[in-house]
């Protein structure tokens, strides 16, 4: 594994495996009334989010202290950023605090990558504009196995706002990587033209969604349609909204939040049995302590990382107790 | 009728300098509008090219320099109608002196700076001044170029006449496009007066929207924002068709997509006086280089394209349907580049390079015959009434020295510019320019060239 999560690019199928693989021993930490493991003590992560997140931010931090690292949670609002600090400034001033690793949100892509040309932690991308989330693809893809059990050979159709959706193009790679058939669907205005070669195939309407095993809604952005990319979102909705009707009883539905009710979603589908909503977001803890812990735990860095007494407690293979009372000590 | 610019050598500036005398012994001297293709010894008096002859058979006159050409290229010096010097205003990035030296180290013997500065070289007062500076610190003639509307804005002319008179060598809004077809008509309208040749930044600011890169299989992976091909061929065609209207002479500058290499031998055929340029980056690169997401080295407008069409231009060049090689030289500050790909201004310099990144890429893997190579590298004048360098009897001394065997890395001794945005930095290149006379006087010369020789 590289020493940065940048693009899902930078995984293997291993890799991916083991990250699923270590976010369920994670998850059974999570299950106990103290959910914190020394892996990280004494080790700081920089949250540093220049775009307003939710779920995103919040889930990297619960990792990050679950883990029992320092955080600390920099905003664009209200940090030397708002006074025209440079990132690559802003960058070489976090480092002197000497971080293990920087989760990084920016409305531009290929930020993430300069943050893993200026600093020497590792540097975890949760977001670069419409390029890439790979934290999100890989917890869509933990919520996934572990309601279907298995991935391998799903038929998944990722329905929406292609153009414009970093969630989307994490997903195509991650998703095809681990045996999966995708195909993206939306307004022709909306599907970035030669999408095909990232592996997938395109279709513009919902006709044959049937075929589908997990439908994957994208978020429709209202301010997209200043862009008039669609006539209107009334339009958007009849074609494309995923409702009662086109969702078959046996297909999954999964969506990255945050919903907009009665646009690309009907109210019925989204609290449908079939939908894995909640769960996504319940794995976004749980994935990216397992990141965390892959990107700086390695055996790549030997001795970089002295205080993993408690490391065992997050191996799937070596399930016993870890010591949760020592942790919080 | 379609207008030819009179001749506008006498507009170039440069700082004072000594007329040559000097006997360049035993260069292979190549230059196909001579048929010259030989070793040659070649006799330099007061600046002008005095004799030509079989190596060993010219004496040196009293006080004529000897210049060991054994080993080196004599090749025409090139001429380059793109450039951006970046002043006045932004002189941090560039100024006449470090633009023209970085010039001569590329062997250019003249070049044409671009009028997108701050503020535009709109007025005379401009324009002059800008003439004025080139007599104190250009090292090689350097001609100034004018905008076509007021502030560059597309709304109404610049007073094309008066600066014609005082000195402009062609009228551009270089940076973008003249949207309105009806400005365009207007422009080349009034060409019939003010005699200068319009180079148009051909690109339709509705097709290419907020686009950072070519639209392609690389923006579809990477989630920025496309320019398509069609922005740029859509708008030559348009130019073109208004030129043929109103009798005028246009220049396409930047040339990038496949599409336009159609529109423009199109053009040609139906009898428009157009010509075209081509970079060295869009004939060696393409979009799969933004893959690094460095756009220090790879944003620039037009965007580097796929590889079809990088054939397409390369095509274009050998059949002459582009004319000539032309660099865009646009030097950005290091800070303004050290951002995110998508804020980052579009520019890449070239001046240093274009020579060896072409004979590079392109000569010796056998795509491009060295012969043309030069021929369209000192072709960028003709459309402006510019000098195209010869090697002949007669012809001002416009020649550089080139050894084709060097190797070298792009950088590794820093750049005359005082940019370093290049496209081919850290890239091991074969072909180094030794030496280059401009127009009848040394312009540049390789600190270790005399050791180096020896």
């Amino acid at each position: 594994m590289q020493r940065h999560l940048l693009s899902v690019d930078d995984l293997t199928r291993e890799d991916i495996e083991r990250i699923l693989g270590r976010a369920e021993s994670f998850a059974e930490v999570s299950g106990r009334e103290i959910k914190k493991v020394p892996t990280l003590r004494g080790r700081t992560v920089i949250n540093l989010f220049y775009e307003s997140s939710t779920r995103t931010s919040s889930s990297f931090e619960l990792a990050a202290k679950r883990l029992s690292a320092d955080l600390v949670n920099v905003k664009a609002q209200g940090s030397a950023v708002d006074k025209g600090e440079s990132l690559k400034d802003t960058v070489q001033t976090l480092s002197a605090y000497d971080p293990a690793a920087i989760v990084i949100r920016t409305p531009h892509v290929g930020a993430a990558g300069l943050v893993a040309r200026w600093s020497a932690a590792a540097v975890i991308n949760a977001g670069d504009g419409k390029h890439e989330h790979p934290t999100q693809a890989l917890l869509d893809l933990y919520a996934l196995r572990r309601r279907a059990g298995s991935i391998e050979g799903l038929k998944v159709w990722i329905v929406g706002d292609v153009l414009h959706s970093r969630v989307a193009r994490s997903n195509i790679l991650a998703f095809s990587r681990m045996g999966c058939e995708v195909t993206v669907c939306g307004p022709p205005t909306l599907i970035p033209r030669e999408v095909t070669t990232l592996g997938c195939d395109v279709r513009y309407s919902l006709d044959r969604l049937g075929e589908a095993d997990v439908v994957y809604a994208l978020r429709m952005q209202h301010e997209r349609m200043a862009g008039s990319f669609v006539p209107s979102l009334r339009e958007y909705a009849a074609r494309y909204q995923i409702d009662g009707r086109r969702l078959g009883p046996q297909q999954l539905l999964m969506h990255p939040g945050p919903v907009n009710r009665g646009v690309e979603l009907a109210a019925e589908v989204i609290d449908s049995p079939q939908a894995l909503i909640i769960e996504q977001v319940e794995s976004g803890v749980v994935v990216r302590m397992a990141v965390l812990y892959e990107l700086l735990t390695g055996s790549r860095e030997p001795g970089a990382a002295p205080a993993l007494t408690a490391d065992d407690a997050a191996r799937p293979e070596s399930a016993p107790s870890p010591d949760p009372a020592g942790s919080a000590a | 009728m379609t207008f030819a610019p009179p001749p506008l050598s006498g507009f170039l500036e440069r700082a004072d300098v000594e007329p040559l005398d000097a006997l360049v012994r035993g260069a292979h001297a190549l230059d196909p509008r001579s048929g010259l293709d030989r070793p040659a010894d070649i006799l330099i008096r007061a600046g002008e090219i005095a004799e030509v002859g079989q190596p060993g058979s010219i004496e040196a006159h009293d006080g004529a320099e000897p210049i060991a050409g054994e080993g080196l290229h004599a090749l025409p010096a090139f001429v380059d109608p793109h450039v951006h010097l970046r002043t006045p205003g932004r002189e941090d990035e560039e100024d006449i002196d470090s633009g023209t030296r970085a010039a001569a180290a590329g062997g250019y013997c003249a070049i044409v700076a671009m009028p997108n500065t701050d503020p535009v070289v709109d007025s005379a007062p401009v324009l002059r001044s800008l003439r004025e500076r080139a007599r104190a610190e250009a090292r090689l003639p350097t001609g100034f170029a004018a905008a076509i509307t007021r502030g560059q804005r597309g709304e109404e002319l610049s007073e094309m006449a008066e600066l014609a008179d005082v000195g402009a060598i062609l009228f551009t809004d270089d940076g973008g496009p003249v949207e309105s077809g009806g400005v365009l008509r207007q422009a080349l309208q009034y060409q019939r007066l003010a005699e200068r040749t319009l180079s148009l930044h051909s690109e339709d600011p509705t097709l290419s929207g907020p686009g950072v890169m070519h639209e392609g299989a690389v923006s579809a992976a990477l989630g920025l924002a496309g320019i398509p091909s069609i922005s740029e061929s859509t708008l030559i065609a348009r130019d073109a068709a208004i030129a043929r209207y109103e009798g005028g002479r246009i220049h396409v500058m930047h040339v990038s997509a496949r599409e336009s290499v159609e529109a423009i031998e199109q053009a040609k055929a139906s009898g428009i006086a157009i010509t075209a340029e081509v970079t060295p980056h869009h004939l060696c690169l393409t979009d799969e280089a933004v893959r690094s997401l460095d756009p220090a080295m790879f944003k620039m407008n037009p965007p580097l394209r796929a590889s079809e069409d990088r054939e397409a231009l390369i095509e274009g060049l050998r059949s002459g349907a582009l004319d000539a090689v032309a660099t865009d030289h646009a030097p950005h500050s290091r800070e303004e580049k050290e951002q995110p790909f998508e804020l980052a201004p579009m520019g890449v310099t070239g001046l240093e390079t274009a020579f060896a990144v072409l004979h590079t890429e392109l000569v010796l893997p056998g795509v491009l015959d060295l012969g043309l190579l030069v021929e369209r590298m000192t072709a960028g004048g003709e459309p402006f009434g510019l000098v195209v360098p010869r090697i002949a009897v007669g012809e001002p001394a416009n020649v550089c020295l080139v050894d084709l065997a060097a190797e070298w890395e792009v950088g590794e001794a820093g750049y005359e510019s005082r940019s370093t945005n290049s496209s081919f930095a850290g890239r091991r290149l074969t072909g180094r320019v030794r030496m280059t006379v401009a127009d009848g006087a040394v312009a540049y010369r390789e600190r270790s060239f005399a050791i180096g020789v020896a």
